[in-house]
C-alpha cells in the first residue's frame, strides 16, 4: 500500500490497517529484538575479551606499583600520590574481604553463596524445650543475592583500579601532573557533579527497590508460603511450578480466577482512564467557556477530592453506600426501595459503583490537565472554524480532541498502567469484595491483580504466588507499554523541547 | 449562502452603497442561545459541586453526633437527633495531658511566627543603606522570637527540669537557632548579582506576607514535631500520637524526598554523563513492577535494622525516601524547559556545576520545588499499606490512616464510626488548607507532567 492509498482510507480503516501492520511486523520486531540481544551478548563477550587482554598488557607493561595493585587495590594510586583514591579502593577491598571471608564462617558471604543452590538443608528442630535453629532460607536467598551484587561490584571496582594505574602511568609518561585528592574532591562539585547528586539516590534504589524486586522474582521459583515459613521451616527451589499453579485451569489451580481478575483489571483500567479523560475534558471545556463566571470557584470545589486524603474520603464514601449507610437509609425512608440496594454485595453493582465513584475522584485531575492544554490551543483555529460554520461539536471533534489526544498521548498511557495498579480506590472502597466460592485464592469480584497480590501477601502469606503475580503484572504493564508506544506516532525525542 | 449556515456572524449590508458595512457577532437571537447554553452549564456545575462537596459536608455533620448519647455507629440519618455535640472530638483528646500543650503550642507558634514575620517585613523596609543595622535587628528579632517560643513552651509544659530534659531542650534550642538562621538567610538575602544579570529573570516580589507566615509556621511545626518526638507523650485514645507520627514522617519525608528528587532530576536533565540512558531505562523497568511486591522483603530488611514496630517511624521515613529517586519524571520535565544557555553563560563566567545548580537553576525552579514538597508532604497522610505492615501490632506507632482505618473496618471497633469522622475532619482540614493555598503550584506540576509525559 502506498502512502497515498493509506491517506485515502477512512479513520477506522486506518486504525485497522495500523493494528494489522503492527501484528504483521511483530515477527520482524521479535527477530530484530533477538538479533539486538545476540549482538549485545556478542558485544559483552567482546568487551570481556578486550578487558582481559587489557589486564594482561597492563600487567606486562606496568611497573611494580601497578603490578602490586592487582593484589592490593589502590596501592598504585596511593603510591603515585593520589592517596584519596587509593584509600577508597583499599577500604572497599577490605570491606569486601571481611564480608566474604568473615572469621565467623556462619554468616559470611561465602556461606550464603554456598547455600544458595539448596536454600539451606539443616532443619530447625526442638531439643527438649530448646529450639535449635537451622538454616534460614529467607536470609540465605536475600544475602545470597546481595553477595552476588557485591561480587559484581567488586569485579567492576577491581577492574577500575587496574585501569586507573594504566591511565596514571600514561599521564606521568607524557609529563603531566596527576590529579591530587584535592582536585578529586573539587571535581565532585563540578565535572563529576552527577556522581555527587546520584550516589545516594542510586544506593537507595538499589537496596530498597532493585534488591527486593530481584529477590521476589527468585521467590517466584521457590515454595515460600505459609507452610514453608522460616525460621521454623525451610523452603527450596521448585522451578516453574508456581506459574503452573496460577495459570493452568485445573480445578486445584488458580487459572480461572486469574483470568477473571485480569479481565476485570483491564476493564477497570479502561473505564477509569477513558471515562475520566472524556468527562474531565468536558468539565474543563464547560468551566473554560467564555462567559462562565467564577471559574476559580468551580475548580476549587472540584479539586477538593484531590486535596482531602483518600483514606478519609474513600472510606467515608464506601460507608455511605453500605447496606446500612446513608444512601440506602434515605432511599428506604423515602419509600423508593424496600430493601437496600446491593452496592457492595452484588458483583455487577459493586463494579459499577467503583467505576462511578472513581469518576468523582478522577475528574478533577483531568480537569486541571485539560485546562492547561485547552488554553494553549490557538484561538484563531476556533475563530476560523466558526466563520466556516462549524458547530460546537464539530469544533470539539476536529480541533480540541485531536489536539488533546496528541499532547496527552503519553499521559493516557501512564494513566492506564497507573490504573492497573490503582490500589487505593479498590482497597478503600470495596476491599475486593464481594467474595465468592467460584473464585479461588480469596479473590473477590472487584479485586484487581494488585489487591489480590496484597491479600496473598498479607492475609494468606502465600509469598510464592504473590511473587508470580507481581511478575505477571509487570508483564502486562510492559506489553501494554510496548504496544502503545509502537502505535503512537509521536515517540518523542527527549531533546526536542529543550 | 443563507444566514443559517453562518450562525454566529451577522452581515449588515448597506443597500445604497452596495457593500458590506459591518460584520459583527451574535445578534439578539444568538445571544439568547448563548444564554441558554450558559444557564445549562451553570446548572450542571452547581449539581456537580453539590455531588462533589456532599460527602465532605456529611462527614462533618456526622462527626458532631455524640457517640455517648446517641449512636457512634453507622445510622441511616444525617443530622444528629440529640443535638450537636463535641463528644467525638473530645474523645480524640481524652485522657491526655497532651492537648493543652499541643493546642497552646500551636497557638504560640502562630503568635511567634506572626511577630517574626512582621519584624522581618519591617526590617526589609529599612532600605539597603544600613545593612549592619538590618543584620543586627534580624538577629535580635530571631533571638526574641525563639526565646519567647522556648520560654513559653517550658513554662506551659511545667517541666521539672531534670538534667536529661534540659539537655534535650538545649539541643532543640540549637536546632531552632540553626533553622532560624536558615530562615533569616532565606528571607533577607538579596538576589545574587548573577541572577539579576540573566535576561528575563524576574526578581521575585516578596511582599507576600501570608506566604511567609505559612513558611514560618511550618518551621515552628518542625520544631514542635522534634519536641514532640523528644518528649513523646502517651495518650489514652492514641489519636494524637498517630497524628504526631504522621506529621513527623510527613515533614521529614518532605525535606529528604525533595532533595533526592531534585538532585536526580537535575542530574538526568542537565548533565550528560556515561550511563545516563542506562539509569533511566533501569528505573523505567523497575517502575513497572508493582510496589507491594517488595513489601515482605522491605519488612525483613527493616527488621534487620530494628526499624519496625517500635521503630516504625524512622522506618517509614526510610522507605518513603529511599526509592523516591524513581519519581523524577515531572521535575525532570520542568528542568528540561529551562534554557541551556543559562548554564552555559554561567559556566563561562567561571561557576562550577554545583554553583549553577544552587544559584541559577534552583531559584528558577521554585514552582517545581514547591510542587515536590507538597506531594512528598501529602503522600504519608494517605499511606495505609506500608504503614500498617511496618507498624504491625504496635498501636502507638501507627499513622492516622492505619489507626482510623481500623476504627471503621475492624469489628472490635463497633460504634467508632462518628469518631472516625471526627478524626478524618481533623486530618483533612490542615491538609486541604495547605493544598488549596499551594494549588497553583500543584496545577503547574500536574499539567507540566502530563504534557511532557
Amino acid at each position: 500500500m502506498t502512502d497515498l492509498e493509506y491517506l485515502k482510507l477512512s479513520k477506522p480503516a486506518k486504525l485497522i490497517f495500523r493494528i494489522h501492520q503492527f501484528f504483521k511486523n511483530l515477527p520482524g520486531m521479535a527477530w530484530n529484538g533477538l538479533k539486538g540481544l545476540g549482538l549485545a551478548i556478542a558485544r559483552l563477550f567482546g568487551g570481556l575479551g578486550k578487558s582481559v587482554a587489557d589486564l594482561v598488557t597492563t600487567f606486562k607493561d606496568g611497573d611494580w606499583k601497578t603490578r602490586l595493585s592487582y593484589l592490593i587495590m589502590g596501592f598504585g594510586s596511593a603510591a603515585r600520590g593520589q592517596w584519596g583514591r587509593g584509600l577508597l579502593f583499599f577500604l572497599f577491598q577490605t570491606v569486601f574481604n571481611v564480608y566474604m571471608f568473615m572469621p565467623n564462617a556462619a554468616f559470611s558471604g561465602c556461606y550464603y553463596l554456598g547455600k544458595l543452590s539448596t536454600l539451606g538443608t539443616v532443619e530447625t528442630y526442638k531439643e527438649g524445650r530448646r529450639t535449635v535453629y537451622g538454616d534460614n532460607s529467607f536470609f540465605i536467598l536475600l544475602y545470597g543475592v546481595l553477595t552476588i551484587f557485591f561480587i559484581l561490584a567488586f569485579i567492576y571496582t577491581w577492574r577500575l583500579n587496574v585501569k586507573q594505574n594504566r591511565i596514571s602511568e600514561q599521564i606521568l609518561k607524557s609529563g603531566h601532573r596527576l590529579k591530587s585528592t584535592r582536585d578529586d574532591v573539587k571535581s565532585l562539585a563540578d565535572e563529576q557533579f552527577h556522581k555527587t547528586l546520584l550516589a545516594l539516590p542510586t544506593l537507595g534504589v538499589l537496596i530498597f527497590t532493585a534488591l527486593p524486586i530481584l529477590f521476589m522474582i527468585l521467590v517466584a521459583f521457590t515454595n515460600f508460603d505459609s507452610t514453608h515459613q522460616p525460621p521454623g521451616k525451610l523452603f527450596t527451589w521448585v522451578g516453574w511450578d508456581n506459574f503452573h499453579t496460577l495459570l493452568s485451569t485445573d480445578t486445584a489451580s488458580y487459572g480461572n480466577t486469574f483470568s477473571q481478575v485480569l479481565l476485570w483489571t483491564l476493564i477497570w483500567a479502561f473505564f477509569a482512564t477513558f471515562l475520566n479523560y472524556f468527562l474531565g475534558m468536558l468539565v474543563a471545556i464547560m468551566i473554560n467557556k467564555k462567559g462562565i463566571k467564577l471559574k476559580k470557584m468551580w475548580r476549587t470545589i472540584l479539586v477538593m477530592t484531590i486535596a482531602i486524603p483518600q483514606f478519609v474520603s474513600l472510606l467515608y464514601v464506601s460507608k455511605m453506600f453500605a447496606a446500612d449507610g446513608l444512601i440506602n437509609g434515605a432511599l428506604m425512608r423515602w419509600g423508593w426501595i424496600s430493601s437496600p440496594l446491593p452496592f457492595w454485595t452484588d458483583p455487577h453493582w459493586a463494579r459499577v459503583t467503583i467505576i462511578v465513584i472513581n469518576v468523582w475522584i478522577g475528574i478533577p485531575y483531568l480537569m486541571l490537565i485539560a485546562t492547561g492544554i485547552l488554553m494553549n490551543i490557538p484561538a484563531d483555529l476556533y475563530e476560523s472554524a466558526r466563520i466556516d460554520g462549524a458547530n460546537a461539536f464539530q469544533m470539539y471533534q476536529k480541533i480540541t480532541l485531536p489536539y488533546m489526544l496528541f499532547v496527552t498521548g503519553p499521559y493516557l498511557l501512564t494513566s492506564f498502567t497507573g490504573n492497573i495498579n490503582n490500589f487505593n480506590v479498590i482497597f478503600l472502597l470495596s476491599g475486593g469484595k464481594p467474595l465468592s466460592l467460584e473464585l479461588s485464592g480469596n479473590a473477590g469480584y472487584t479485586d484487581l491483580l494488585i489487591t489480590w497480590l496484597y491479600k496473598m501477601t498479607v492475609n494468606d502469606t502465600n509469598y510464592k504466588l504473590a511473587a508470580v503475580m507481581g511478575i505477571l503484572v509487570f508483564v502486562v504493564t510492559a506489553v501494554i507499554n510496548l504496544i502503545v508506544y509502537n502505535m503512537i506516532p509521536s515517540v518523542k525525542n527527549e531533546e526536542d523541547f529543550q | 449562502m443563507s444566514k443559517k449556515q453562518i450562525p454566529e456572524v451577522d452581515i449588515v449590508v448597506d443597500e445604497k452603497a452596495g457593500v458590506i458595512r459591518e460584520v459583527k457577532q451574535a445578534t439578539r437571537s444568538k445571544s439568547g442561545h448563548e444564554r441558554r447554553v450558559n444557564t445549562s452549564i451553570y446548572i450542571i456545575l452547581v449539581i456537580m459541586s453539590i455531588i462533589w462537596l456532599a460527602p465532605f459536608v456529611f462527614l462533618v455533620f456526622q462527626s458532631f453526633r455524640s457517640y455517648k448519647l446517641e449512636s457512634g455507629g453507622m445510622v441511616d440519618y444525617l443530622l444528629p437527633k440529640n443535638g450537636w455535640s463535641l463528644d467525638n472530638y473530645r474523645f480524640l483528646f481524652e485522657g491526655s495531658n497532651f492537648f493543652p500543650w499541643w493546642g497552646t503550642t500551636l497557638l504560640i507558634a502562630a503568635l511567634c511566627a506572626a511577630v517574626l514575620t512582621l519584624a522581618t517585613v519591617m526590617i526589609k523596609r529599612l532600605g539597603s543603606e544600613n545593612r549592619h543595622m538590618k543584620t543586627l535587628l534580624t538577629v535580635l528579632a530571631l533571638v526574641v522570637g525563639y526565646g519567647l517560643f522556648i520560654a513559653l513552651m517550658v513554662r506551659l509544659l511545667g517541666l521539672a527540669v531534670s538534667a536529661e530534659i534540659a539537655g534535650k531542650l538545649v539541643l532543640s534550642a540549637l536546632l531552632l537557632l540553626i533553622a532560624g538562621y536558615i530562615v533569616a538567610r532565606f528571607y533577607l538575602k538579596q538576589d545574587s548579582r548573577l541572577l539579576r544579570s540573566i535576561p528575563g529573570y524576574e526578581k521575585e516580589k516578596t511582599s507576600d506576607v501570608v506566604k511567609k507566615v505559612i513558611a514560618l509556621f511550618a518551621e515552628f511545626a518542625v520544631i514542635f514535631a522534634i519536641l514532640a518526638c523528644i518528649l513523646k507523650p502517651m495518650t489514652a485514645s492514641q489519636y494524637l500520637n498517630w497524628y504526631g507520627n504522621t506529621l513527623t514522617v510527613a515533614l521529614f519525608t518532605a525535606v529528604i524526598q525533595t532533595v533526592i528528587v531534585l538532585s536526580v532530576s537535575y542530574a538526568l536533565s542537565r548533565l550528560r554523563f556515561r550511563g545516563r540512558k542506562l539509569i533511566m531505562n533501569v528505573v523505567l523497568v523497575l517502575g513497572m513492577f508493582p510496589g507491594f511486591l517488595t513489601m515482605i522483603t522491605l519488612y525483613f530488611l527493616l527488621k534487620q535494622l530494628g526499624l519496625t514496630q517500635s521503630g516504625a517511624i524512622p522506618g517509614m521515613i526510610l522507605i518513603y525516601c529511599a526509592s523516591s529517586g524513581m519519581g523524577y519524571y515531572i521535575s525532570k520535565g520542568f528542568f528540561d524547559t529551562i534554557p541551556k544557555s543559562l548554564d552555559e553563560s554561567a559556566r563561562i563566567d567561571g561557576a562550577t556545576r554545583f554553583q549553577v545548580f544552587l544559584k541559577i537553576i534552583m531559584p528558577l525552579a521554585k514552582p517545581i520545588v514547591i510542587y515536590t514538597i507538597l506531594m512528598a508532604f501529602m503522600a504519608p497522610w494517605g499511606d495505609y499499606v506500608f504503614a500498617s505492615y511496618i507498624a504491625f501490632g504496635s498501636e502507638p506507632n501507627f499513622n492516622v490512616a492505619v489507626g482510623l482505618y481500623r476504627w471503621v473496618n475492624v469489628n472490635d471497633y463497633q460504634g467508632y464510626f462518628t469518631r472516625f469522622c471526627a478524626g478524618g475532619v481533623l486530618v483533612a482540614l490542615p491538609i486541604t488548607a495547605l493544598f488549596l493555598a499551594l494549588q497553583k503550584y500543584y496545577v503547574e506540576g500536574v499539567t507540566g507532567g502530563a504534557v511532557k509525559g
